[in-house]
């Protein structure tokens, strides 16, 4: 109960720094109903407001570093709902709480022609346990995240083939004290990744079934919140990731994801993240995400299982 | 001793389940062929399909995204062979004779956009008339394959 107080109290003061979500939901919350209602009722209105041409749930949520996709993975899927004719955009908020830290991450995208998506997020990573326990004079570290991603071929459904995205993210470390102590040797870097993303239609026990699986090139240490490069290596690496999804209805997709971590440096152990997700898209405005996420040893404390929570406006 | 055998044969006999389960699973990720009767008989044969099309013209009506595209068309002649399509198509013993895809879209430029917004029509008549998602997907698996004949013709 205290746990779901500290969300939502948390969410609360967010929204408010982030305006523009809560001018969202408050004008898709008379269609958030609609919807609902239409689940069960047979002659419930439509929602037709929202014009955009890609189905329901298919433009994914916002992943961690402002990519379309699940919560820790991007997906090869273009950002918000827009079709090869329409140009779309979202923003989103999200929160990951771990026994010794806290994440925040929040940031907006374009979706252009279903082709081009541009993106920014500000990660705010809180040190916590370990900010206590060294006297740091930093508690927060700030990174910005600049990314484009271009699908390359293929169509999520229509085609035989998975639509295939490359992405690019360029990560700007803005509070490098501590990454610098901690041995890495950059304070930015670029990851590059491939995505190749399918939605199989009545693919697992007739429900719709989605398939990621990317492979990623990177030099960062914890998405670069703990700097780039490091003692222990200073090349980059080809590390795989990957989600799969259920769509249980038009509506609500459960799924789970795994991205595998480098593991530069000496002074703390980096560990592969896996994730159970429940999603939920009541309309093309407005999704959100729930998620247990097992996110292993993090600057020296481990077992950081961690819950997450992210909300996503698209317009 | 006689317990200790029977959960033995049980984990046995559960890991085979698995074993079964998980193949058919994988089993249904492969494609199958559209012979078998059982998507026309969940759609409640021709019947049911007529039924079908008729509440799916209803919710396009209300569709500003496509109803202009219809108001265009022959729209007694769009329910009848749109009706023998789904009919052939899940399986039933119709046959549709109309033009090809290619050739009634052609010169229309149907965009991506349309082409879902009547997929999601289909889903909005399909959920009224209160079909099971399982159904529904069936349905929108047999029909995707017409979206490259369909768009941007």
């Amino acid at each position: 109960m205290q746990c779901a107080y500290t969300i939502f109290i948390a969410l609360v003061k967010h929204t408010a720094r982030w305006g523009l979500l809560l001018v969202l939901l408050l004008s898709h919350s008379a269609r958030l109903a609609q919807a609902t209602s239409a689940t069960s009722d047979e002659t419930a209105p439509l929602d037709y407001s929202q014009s955009k041409g890609r189905l329901h749930g298919t433009a994914g949520a916002t992943q961690l570093e402002g990519s379309a996709g699940g919560g820790l993975v991007p997906w090869a899927v273009i950002a918000a709902y827009g079709s090869a004719e329409q140009v779309g955009a979202s923003a989103f908020y999200s929160r990951v709480g771990m026994p010794d830290f806290e994440l925040s991450s929040a940031g907006f995208a374009l979706g252009l022609y279903n082709r081009l998506e541009l993106s920014y997020a500000q990660q705010r990573f809180n040190l916590g346990s370990l900010a206590d326990a060294l006297a740091l004079p930093d508690r927060v570290i700030r990174q910005d995240i600049f990314a484009v991603k271009l699908r390359l071929l293929g169509d999520l459904i229509y085609t035989d083939m998975p639509q295939i995205s490359l992405g690019l993210q360029h990560k700007k470390n803005r509070d490098f004290l501590v990454p610098g102590v901690a041995g890495a040797l950059d304070d930015e870097g670029t990851d590059i990744y491939l995505a190749f993303s399918k939605l199989w239609l009545a693919g697992f026990m007739h429900r719709n079934l989605l398939v990621d699986f990317n492979l990623r090139s990177t030099q960062a240490n914890q998405l670069g919140l703990v700097g780039f490069s490091g003692d222990k290596n200073t090349q980059r690496e080809w590390l795989a990731e990957g989600s799969l999804a259920v769509l249980l209805n038009r509506y609500i997709a459960v799924g789970m994801e795994y991205r595998q971590k480098p593991d530069n440096l000496s002074f703390a152990s980096e560990d592969d993240w896996y994730d159970l997700f429940v999603a939920w898209f009541p309309t093309k405005s407005v999704s959100l995400v729930a998620a247990y996420a097992q996110l292993g040893s993090i600057a020296g404390y481990d077992a950081q299982n961690a819950w997450y929570l992210s909300l996503q406006g698209s317009f | 001793m006689l317990t200790q055998a029977g959960v033995y044969f049980s984990v046995v006999n559960r890991l085979l389940l698995i074993l079964v389960l998980s193949l058919s699973v994988a089993c249904g990720l492969i494609k199958q062929p559209a012979a078998d009767a059982s998507l026309y008989q969940a759609l409640g044969e021709k019947a049911g399909i007529d039924k079908l099309v008729e509440e799916f013209l209803w919710v396009v009506s209300e569709d500003p995204r496509v109803v202009d595209r219809f108001l265009k068309s022959d729209i007694s002649r769009f329910q009848r062979n749109f009706s023998l399509q789904l009919c052939e198509l899940s399986g039933g013993p119709c046959r549709y004779t109309g033009d090809s895809m290619q050739r009634v879209h052609g010169g229309h430029h149907i965009s991506e956009m349309e082409f879902n917004a009547v997929v999601e029509d289909l889903l909005t008549a399909m959920e009224r008339l209160q079909y099971s998602i399982a159904v529904q997907n069936r349905l929108l698996k047999r029909l995707a394959p017409m979206q490259p004949t369909i768009v941007g013709q």
